[in-house]
């Protein structure tokens, strides 16, 4: 369940969380984005971070993931602190950031069996997988002679093989047409009901049934 | 979910990133370009005088070998910070350890090593003393990889800033001074036909110390850029 307290309040542990965070503080710049923030996602739910440009979504999903230290508060994967347990976390974590992670040197199926190696995925499904996301006929085409769209669908195309329990997704909508999104979608209410969680940042309103869905409003902040 | 061993992993880097800079030629080519140019250029500044130049052959290979690389630094971290693939491999289930020492090895594959192979070619333009070629051959072994090493802990601090350059070459050179040191002075030594393993044993001492060490700082300083 995911909530939102402006008031500090004690964390208490949940023992059915996936990933949870007690009292986060991001401080970007001169700028506060969130303080005493506590975020808690357990199996089954799908996260929607909101709020307009500048609020620190992008810097809330990081410190989610790992990426960036938060300047007050903890991240906890399975009530074990991410910090001390980064391998283990990173196996059940996949993070989609906003830069696709694609090399244009290298080819679509290229690109797709590296990134599915280097998670410990079996590398030699990456074709059947590309046709999973509309790149068939891509495989072989030097990723810088792709568009953005197809790009983000090479990063996206992991979705599929993963069998990490926590998606982070920052704007993965980015550039997809309508099909892809709804098909994006359904994939991750498939996700969610096979027990992992999917937290998303996107300012498209999800044709996802609205008790799927938590959101987490962040609210731009002046000062 | 199977755990990739570390070997496949260190493997699976080394092998991407030899793929990338095979069809991108331009980043192999450039440095070694510059040290042969560099090279050939001194005996024409210089004058084609044997004895000047045999003096001065061990200084001007190795520092020319020392600009090269840090001409190539750039590439170690720069492109995969700029499209997001520096954030996929801190975020997988591998230690940062192996991924960043895979990418030292790889990048020493593609400079240290044709710097070494094409050095013995140069020395000759030079009229490097016949006694130091062992010498030269064994400081550049040693040395190369120490330079791959301590500049990648100069990269990974300043990737993150838009026009690093400048604050790269003034982190790093201070700490290629040592290698410089002790190496032309290797060389020296040798074309007097004296024992030089004394200043072999400081390379080979400062090489294994960076080989631990500097992939742990280099993880943390990434870890600091990508904050």
């Amino acid at each position: 369940m995911s909530r939102l307290h402006s008031e500090n309040t004690a964390f208490t542990p949940n023992t059915n969380s996936l990933l949870s965070a007690s009292n986060l503080a991001c401080i970007r710049g001169d700028r506060l984005l969130f303080e005493t923030l506590d975020i808690n996602i357990a199996a089954g739910d799908i996260v929607q971070v909101e709020g307009p440009n500048g609020a620190g979504k992008t810097s809330l999903l990081r410190i989610l993931s790992g990426l960036s230290q938060p300047y007050d508060g903890q991240v906890y994967f399975q009530d074990k602190r991410i910090t001390q347990h980064r391998e283990t976390f990173h196996q059940d974590l996949l993070y989609l950031g906003h830069l696709p992670g694609v090399k244009d040197e290298m080819t679509a199926q290229e690109n797709l069996e590296f990134n599915l190696a280097l998670h410990g995925l079996n590398s030699a499904t990456a074709e059947a997988t590309l046709a999973e996301v509309n790149l068939l006929g891509f495989e072989d085409a030097l990723a810088a002679h792709l568009s953005a769209g197809q790009h983000r669908r090479i990063s996206l195309a992991r979705l599929w093989q993963s069998q990490a329990k926590i998606w982070i997704l920052d704007e993965p909508f980015t550039a997809i047409d309508k099909l892809g999104v709804e098909k994006l979608e359904q994939l991750f209410l498939q996700h969610a009901d096979n027990g992992g969680c999917v937290i998303l940042t996107t300012h498209q309103d999800l044709s996802l049934p609205a008790e799927r869905v938590k959101k987490v409003t962040l609210a731009y902040r002046f000062y | 979910m199977t755990q990739v061993s570390y070997r496949a992993a260190f493997g699976l880097i080394v092998k991407r990133d030899l793929m990338i800079a095979f069809r991108h030629r331009d980043d192999i080519i450039n440095p070694l370009l510059f040290f042969v140019i560099v090279v050939t250029l001194f005996p024409l500044g210089v004058g084609p005088e044997s004895t000047t130049l045999s003096r001065i052959a061990p200084g001007i290979i190795w520092v020319a070998a020392l600009l090269a690389t840090l001409l190539s630094l750039d590439r170690l971290f720069k492109s995969d910070y700029a499209d997001g693939s520096l954030e996929q491999m801190l975020l997988s289930p591998q230690p940062i350890f192996i991924l960043v020492l895979a990418k030292i090895v790889a990048h020493w594959l593609l400079t240290g090593l044709p710097l070494i192979l094409i050095a013995p070619l140069l020395a000759v333009l030079l009229h490097l003393n016949e006694h130091s070629y062992g010498a030269l051959m064994l400081t550049l072994l040693l040395g190369t990889p120490v330079l791959s090493l301590l500049g990648a802990i100069g990269v990974a601090l300043t990737v993150g800033i838009k026009k690093g350059g400048v604050l790269l070459s003034l982190l790093v050179l201070p700490l290629y001074i040592p290698v410089l040191i002790f190496a032309t002075s290797a060389i020296d030594t040798a074309a007097m036909n004296l024992p030089y393993n004394g200043q072999l044993a400081i390379i080979a001492a400062i090489f294994f110390a960076s080989l631990t060490l500097a992939p742990f700082a280099v993880s943390a300083a990434l870890k600091v850029s990508t904050n």
